[in-house]
């Protein structure tokens, strides 16, 4: 069975260390902040200005100038601090951060990323993405591995804009985690219950399948 | 002689000199923290042709976007514009030019505007759409694209409070662009919620000193809500 977003979520969360500071882009990985382990102390920042966000206010808490990168009211969390734009990409930009985790349309054997635009249909922005993914080190992208009409998203080449060159090392789809080395895809571990020949079949760029391969533990 | 007093008796005078084909920097992430009375100013005056530099551009009826309805925004420079219907419409059918910019590039175009720098390398945008006809160097084995800063004719900004002075304290995740933005005004217009006699407010506590300000005014601020996301009590 393919991976719900919460499940996809829950694994990504466990790469998430104690003493952590994250960025979680919109979507699926906003959900990873849902399974923090208890036993360890994690920061998530928010590129508008926010370390340390915390939980959705109440409605008594409700404060129109505490927001997230979403655009959601937020609360603060222990420990917190805020600061300018310039100061949140200065973290970003300076490899500061020790986890980004954000979407994408498309990602290739290359490790460049598409998230942002599709020409002639959706143009929004990159909004922070471009400097999250020039800036860190330790990225995973969170997507499903193929689109709606099967049609692959792990390609040997992106076809729409970049986001982001040569910048991407590990992809959590719904059926597979995935590491990128030396211009191929490597299957690390299948999600419970998909077949390898299924992952296979759904991956249009290289991918190299060891005797290695676990089963994700959700 | 009014010294170091930078408090101006209304809106009108605060944007005198506001004349069409100017570029306008404005601080605000989505609705929050953006100058709300100064963009209404802006309406009320009719000024057209302007290029707009915010990370954002408002919503169909407020913020920024009141200004797209009525066709005064040439060119916007932006990283996000998403929640805009009029403004997709007029970037789809060509009336409305758009340079989508980094976040993190355009927070650093308005920084280095004010601090004299007129360009600066980032890895930002490097081999993407951003990075096409601009300048490529290498440092220590890596490719970094050179971006120009930006300079505002205005600057609009929006802080908590103010002393007489202009120095500035913002509110929370309301201070975002509105620190870059208001160096990097030739003129910088800042509007408070509470404006206090100089020598009032903490100097340890300013988030812009008053150096950078030219015109002050207290304005009274609907603070419209984007997305309202709350949790019930108890629930975590």
């Amino acid at each position: 069975m393919a991976l719900t977003r919460e499940q996809m979520a829950m694994r990504v969360a466990q790469e998430l260390q104690d003493g952590f500071y994250v960025n979680l882009g919109i979507g699926i990985p906003t959900l990873v902040a849902n399974y923090v382990p208890s036993n360890m102390e994690v920061m998530l920042q928010s590129e508008n200005g926010l370390l340390g966000m915390g939980q959705f206010p109440t409605e008594e808490e409700i404060d129109a100038d505490l927001i997230n990168a979403g655009k959601q009211t937020v609360t603060v969390a222990k420990g917190a601090s805020i600061f300018s734009s310039a100061e949140s990409f200065a973290m970003i930009r300076g490899g500061h951060v020790d986890l980004t985790v954000l979407g994408a349309f498309e990602v290739d054997v290359h490790g460049n990323i598409a998230s942002y635009m599709i020409p002639g249909k959706l143009i929004k922005g990159m909004g922070g993405a471009m400097d999250l993914v020039a800036g860190a080190d330790n990225i995973i992208v969170t997507m499903t591995h193929a689109s709606k009409h099967g049609e692959s998203k792990l390609l040997s080449q992106c076809s729409l804009p970049l986001t982001g060159k040569g910048c991407i090392k590990k992809i959590l789809t719904d059926l597979a985690y995935i590491e990128i080395i030396d211009g191929k895809f490597h299957l690390l571990e299948h999600a419970p219950g998909v077949e390898i020949e299924q992952i296979k079949a759904l991956t249009a760029g290289e991918l190299v399948v060891s005797e290695h391969v676990k089963e994700m533990n959700i | 002689m009014s010294g170091f007093n930078k408090v101006v008796a209304s809106y009108q005078e605060a944007l005198a000199g506001l004349e069409d084909n100017m570029t306008i920097i404005a601080g605000g992430f989505g609705l929050c923290g953006i100058p709300e009375n100064l963009i209404q100013e802006i309406k009320r005056k009719g000024t057209k042709g302007l290029t707009v530099v915010s990370n954002n551009c408002g919503v169909d009826d407020f913020g920024l976007g009141v200004l797209l309805k009525d066709r005064q925004i040439e060119k916007i420079i932006a990283s996000y514009v998403g929640e805009n219907a009029e403004f997709e419409r007029q970037m789809l059918s060509g009336e409305l030019e758009v340079v989508l910019t980094p976040q993190g590039t355009l927070a650093e175009k308005m920084r280095a505007a004010g601090a004299g720098i007129p360009a600066f390398y980032t890895a930002t945008g490097y081999g993407t759409p951003v990075g096409e006809g601009k300048e490529v160097r290498t440092f220590n084995d890596r490719n970094y694209i050179l971006e120009e800063s930006i300079k505002g004719d205005f600057a609009i900004v929006k802080a908590w409070k103010a002393d007489t002075y202009g120095n500035l304290i913002y509110r929370k995740t309301a201070r975002n662009f509105n620190p870059m933005a208001a160096t990097a005004g030739k003129i910088t217009v800042v509007e408070a919620e509470e404006i206090v006699p100089a020598g009032e407010l903490d100097p340890d506590q300013i988030h812009t000193p008053g150096i950078y300000v030219d015109r002050l005014i207290q304005g009274t601020f609907e603070k419209r809500i984007e997305q309202r996301t709350i949790r019930h009590s108890g629930e975590q």
